[in-house]
């Protein structure tokens, strides 16, 4: 399958990356190549087949509705690339 | 003999002897990593002081008799488990300072047991990658021949446990990631039955696929550092509440009336002749310790790569998601709004291999694409679980290679990332299948590199996969060989 320019950059705006030309480019190719692999999946009749995304059969994880203590908000801010009265300071997102 | 050269169980003997000290030891590791650590790379971050002063309360504990089995031993911990105070970067720039407030379990886990921690060992960016040279910060050589790649992703800590820069290592596997380079470093690996080891504190490349594990000598030390870090832990809801077992009990029995089963479909065009015979003269040693092996069949192993480079990636691209500059990690401060600042930071943070992977999933994911690409795959890997099953039927175990050549050089495949993924086609169908796989050094090349044999077993079979190992292990002599640093 071959996958266009204008693919790889959909998906670029989509993934929040920023490709300059030569990733394009570069990317373009690769991706098509390993992407033409993938088709080789086609060949298989999938029909009723359900998807495992799990192995081991568990569920309703739960945990009991108790308060119990988290980490204290300075020990989360200590890789905080800027941060403000307790806060993450980021560029203005409204307005 | 030098005090570094020792494996765990070992060592623990001398330490309860008292014969040496746990602060001896861990100088002697150390002072190994000033000897050989420019020439193999593995450590992106020692932790000497902390070591030191682990080493010193561990002695105390020895002192007064409370010992446990890994009190007072150097271990290596993979830098994509989190470590409370000490950098973990996931060999990424986005993550280059970034230091975690907390414990991953097995880290936890580890300090509870009173294990020395050495430092942080060197990964293809976030797990991805099978060579190491995917790493932000630096190449890992291999102890073996410095101009060949370690494996990976977990690299830094097979060449760290094959070059004595610590007693045993911790890794993680999605893809193979132990056992690969386990297998080029002549070192043993197990990746555990999904479910088994917490993934509390492990930063996540596919939430479906990854598990920890130990790296280590022998299999005797496999088993040791395995009962210390499996186990049910409430802060992973993936993680399944079973009893762990004693699994050096299991590496008391022999191998008679074991039904071991040899996949057909793993004889393939890319397999050297020369790890095809070291699989053969494996296949000969484990019928003469009382194993019966017969040729079974996983038809859909043809179909693994590609099922494993849509489902591995898609979950990457959700995970990698959290890294936007906002709360930790890199920031591109220059933006001059959230939109931009989300895409430099990304751009500037994220190495090649990891767009790559970003996109493929993203792609893989996306409106009008999902059914043919990650539905698709999803269904084949329930054909390749099914395959499995059926082996098991019969079966106690499988016996397979771990890569189809020993370790290539440096920057061989760099350019192909195609022909990378390819030589995964051994380790991926258990990670999708979700079973427990245990790589034991089974031979040398010609040029004297490792080659590994792959021992796969049923979910939560560890114990028969190291009575395998170990029985193996005891009738050869491969995992004695060191290399010459």
């Amino acid at each position: 399958m071959n996958i266009s320019r204008k693919q790889i950059v959909h998906v670029a705006k989509l993934a929040r990356l920023h490709l300059d030309d030569a990733a394009v480019e570069l990317y373009t190719k690769q991706l098509g190549e390993i992407l033409t692999y993938m088709d080789t999946l086609n060949r298989l009749d999938t029909k009723g087949i359900p998807p495992t995304s799990h192995a081991i059969f568990i569920n309703n994880v739960f945990r009991n509705d108790e308060v119990t203590p988290s980490i204290p908000v300075e020990r989360a801010l200590t890789n905080a690339p800027e941060s403000e009265h307790g806060s993450f300071v980021v560029p203005k997102v409204v307005g | 003999m030098d005090l570094y050269g020792l494996t765990i169980h070992e060592a623990q003997s001398l330490l309860r002897e008292r014969k040496i000290s746990a602060v001896e030891l861990t100088a002697a590791v150390f002072d190994r990593i000033e000897q050989v650590e420019e020439k193999v790379s593995a450590y992106l971050t020692l932790a000497r002081d902390q070591a030191m002063a682990e080493a010193e309360a561990a002695d105390e504990l020895i002192g007064r008799g409370a010992w446990g089995p890994l009190t007072g031993i150097p271990l290596a911990i993979k830098d994509i488990l989190c470590t409370e105070g000490i950098r973990t970067t996931c060999g990424s720039k986005m993550l280059e300072n970034f230091i975690p407030p907390y414990n991953s379990t097995v880290v936890k886990k580890l300090r509870t047991a009173n294990a020395v921690i050495v430092g942080k060992t060197n990964l293809d960016e976030f797990g991805m990658g099978s060579s190491t040279e995917y790493s932000a910060f630096m190449l890992t050589h291999n102890p073996w021949d410095l101009t060949r790649i370690p494996g990976g992703s977990s690299g830094g800590s097979a060449a760290a446990v094959a070059a004595d820069e610590c007693l045993g290592a911790i890794g993680s596997d999605t893809g193979g990631s132990i056992r690969q380079p386990a297998s080029h470093c002549g070192v043993v690996g197990l990746k555990p039955t999904y479910g088994r080891v917490s993934r509390f504190g492990l930063v996540a490349f596919a939430s479906s696929l990854d598990q920890i594990g130990p790296i280590t000598k022998d299999v005797t030390d496999c088993a040791l550092l395995m009962h210390a870090i499996c186990g049910y832990d409430a802060m992973d809801s993936t993680s399944v509440p079973r009893p762990v077992p004693d699994y050096t009990r299991a590496l008391e029995s022999g191998l008679d009336g074991l039904v071991a089963g040899i996949p057909k479909e793993y004889h393939v065009e890319g397999l050297d002749e020369q790890v095809s015979q070291a699989l053969n003269e494996a296949i000969k040693v484990i019928e003469g310790l009382g194993a019966t092996c017969r040729e079974v069949s996983l038809p859909h192993t043809a179909y693994a790569v590609a099922t494993y480079y849509l489902v591995a990636p898609a979950e990457a691209s959700s995970n990698l998601a959290r890294y936007d500059g906002v709360r930790y990690g890199l920031r591109d401060a220059t933006s001059a709004d959230l939109m931009e600042m989300y895409r430099n930071t990304r751009s500037k943070g994220f190495g090649p291999e990891v767009q790559r992977r970003i996109i493929i999933g993203t792609y893989a994911l996306s409106a009008g694409y999902y059914e043919a690409y990650y539905g698709k795959a999803s269904q084949v890997r329930t054909l390749i679980m099914e395959d499995f099953k059926q082996a098991f039927q019969t079966c106690d175990v499988l016996l397979a290679p771990v890569a189809p050549t020993p370790a290539f050089k440096l920057g061989e495949k760099l350019d192909d990332p195609l022909s990378m993924y390819l030589s995964d086609l051994f380790t991926l169908p258990p990670s999708l299948a979700l079973i427990p796989g245990l790589c034991v050094p089974c031979g040398f090349s010609r040029e004297g590199l490792p080659i590994g044999l792959q021992i796969l077993g049923k979910h939560f079979d560890e114990e028969t996969l190291m009575r395998v190992g170990y029985n193996f292990e005891q009738a050869t002599d491969h995992h004695q060989r060191k290399p010459k640093l």
